[in-house]
């Protein structure tokens, strides 16, 4: 693939049923562009869990996906409370959820954790009371 | 097994997606939990869950499932359904509970990954 190719999607904090969206969009999009089938899982994941993670706890956010060579990075920005102690927040089961989050099936502490289960390189960049910007990579 | 062999087996009326009942699945995984699913679920295409929202379809679309069991004949949304027929995923409903409709599908074949998580 010679040209980079980008996506960039609003994620809509206010509902929890539209949450997934962009993720669904990439999945498709990667479907189109010929990616191989563990891949597309890969990328769509890591973004559906982030996305979920935008809708809990930020109120929404940005999501900018960039297709390159031998790489498809994400990158999710919200400007949400932030994450205070962010090596505790990749441990499986710390939650912050509230609990009705948790009778919607999410909440179980696995969010970041999974992201970074499935992706090659991530990184978190948080300030409390500013926000949480989320870069991940697949290589491919 | 085939799709239909499970909606046969749990006594199941289908909602969206006849047209994968003829599609062979080879394991399933039963949870109310979708992180949990987004975390340990390979290669399983059936979901057999308790919990009714629009997430349960797209987690299913994220795993490449092919089909959504909803136990004790709960019944998901038109807009619930509408998602699954977009991302072409076999959407049914069971009186059965969860223990009951995972054990008649694993005793008639149709196991999990048999992975431990530790």
């Amino acid at each position: 693939m010679s040209d980079t190719l980008t996506f960039h999607f609003d994620v809509d904090g206010e509902n929890f049923t539209s949450a997934g969206q962009a993720s669904v969009q990439v999945k498709k999009n990667l479907r189109q562009l010929g990616f191989d089938p563990e891949t597309i899982r890969r990328v769509s994941i890591a973004m559906y869990e982030g996305e979920i993670n935008m809708v809990i706890h930020a109120g929404g956010g940005t999501a900018d996906v960039t297709v390159d060579d031998g790489c498809i990075e994400i990158v999710l920005s919200d400007t949400g409370p932030g994450i205070a102690n962010i090596e505790q927040a990749m441990q499986e089961g710390f939650s912050t959820a509230p609990d009705n989050i948790r009778t919607l099936g999410f909440g179980a502490g696995m969010g970041l954790p999974n992201m970074k289960r499935y992706t090659d390189y991530m990184h978190i960049d948080s300030v409390v009371g500013e926000g949480t910007t989320i870069t991940m990579k697949v290589n491919y | 097994m085939t799709i239909n062999n499970i909606k046969e087996l749990l006594g199941a009326q289908v909602l969206c997606g006849n047209e994968n009942l003829s599609k062979d699945v080879h394991s399933a995984c039963g949870s109310d939990m979708m992180s949990d699913v987004l975390a340990y679920v390979k290669d399983q295409a059936v979901l057999l869950t308790g919990l009714v929202n629009a997430q349960v379809i797209r987690t299913a679309e994220m795993m490449d499932m092919l089909c959504v069991v909803f136990v004790r004949s709960k019944q998901p949304s038109k807009e619930m359904l509408d998602l699954a027929e977009e991302c072409g995923i076999a959407v049914m409903t069971t009186p059965l509970r969860m223990y009951d409709a995972c054990g008649l599908l694993y005793s008639n074949g149709l196991t999990g990954n048999g992975i431990p998580n530790v």
